[in-house]
């Protein structure tokens, strides 16, 4: 299996790069006003509990999937959500990718600080989503776009 | 409106009904800026029991009202935050730093009463 690498543009990893096991893609949620983000912080919360979260994950996830939908918003104006369940060795979780073709973000190792931010909020969200979930990737080229990839497992 | 507000006495009572957008919760924010002045309240109470997801913009907007609210001359108290909503709050780091809580409708009622016998000088909430 090759793995596609972007020409230029940066990526930010914590934890070990998540290895691309079976992820099964439900639901796909366009973002282009802030009652998308709604939905889709709902649709995430109905995903996760069908793969058996508890409460307490449900409701992080769906902050998670908050975070990241604001965050396309507020610098791409439009972009997407999928929304995946994963399996990986009898183990099971919920994958959340956050795409759009903005700008892109010109240092990702500083949008990951808290506390930075360019639109003026509290610049919790990337670094807070990264809290939130297990692993975390981040793929940004200027002028292209971002995708953020975040995963959660169950137990 | 998506977020009712009652008048209860020197009070305004917002309760959250369902999931807020982030046009809501400015709508809410400026109603409240604005009938508290309109009805001469003395006190604000947002119940966020039905709140299920507590994010950096809602969190920020609450810190808001708290802080106009607060210039207008009213104290505010959040209640009803639920458990698994703080738990996500404080991973998130978001505080509430200087928003006075109390843990239901109640509470919050007892915690502006109490204010008002103070004066409001000794506890506003603990900034």
């Amino acid at each position: 299996m090759k793995k596609k690498r972007p020409r230029s543009g940066s990526t930010a990893r914590s934890r070990p790069a998540p290895i691309p096991d079976q992820v099964r893609v439900e639901k796909q949620v366009a973002i282009r006003s802030d009652h998308d983000i709604v939905t889709a912080r709902q649709e995430g919360r109905l995903l996760a509990k069908q793969v058996g979260f508890s409460d307490t994950h449900l409701t992080l996830i769906a902050t998670a999937i908050s975070e990241l939908a604001r965050n396309i918003l507020l610098y791409a104006r439009e972009g997407s959500l999928t929304l995946g369940i994963v399996q990986d060795n009898g183990r099971s979780g919920i994958t959340v990718i956050a795409s759009d073709r903005g700008p892109g973000i010109p240092d990702v190792a500083r949008a990951l600080e808290v506390g930075y931010s360019t639109s003026g909020s509290l610049g919790l969200g990337l670094p807070g989503v990264r809290r939130l979930m297990d692993e975390f990737e981040i793929e940004s080229r200027i002028g292209r776009g971002t995708r953020v990839t975040a995963r959660k497992w169950r137990g | 409106m998506a977020v009712p507000i009652l008048k209860q006495g020197p009070y305004l009572i917002a309760s959250v009904q369902s999931a807020l957008t982030d046009a809501d919760l400015l709508e809410l924010r400026n109603a409240l800026v604005e009938k508290v002045g309109r009805f001469r309240s003395r006190g604000v109470i947002v119940d966020v029991t039905a709140l299920d997801v507590m994010d950096s913009f809602a969190s920020r907007t609450l810190r808001d009202i708290a802080h106009m609210i607060r210039l207008r001359g009213a104290e505010t108290v959040i209640v009803g935050i639920q458990p698994e909503v703080a738990f996500t709050m404080v991973q998130l780091g978001l505080t509430l730093e200087g928003v006075a809580t109390a843990l239901d409708l109640e509470e919050g009622l007892a915690y502006l009463d109490g204010e008002a016998k103070s004066g409001g000088e000794t506890r506003s909430g603990g900034a």
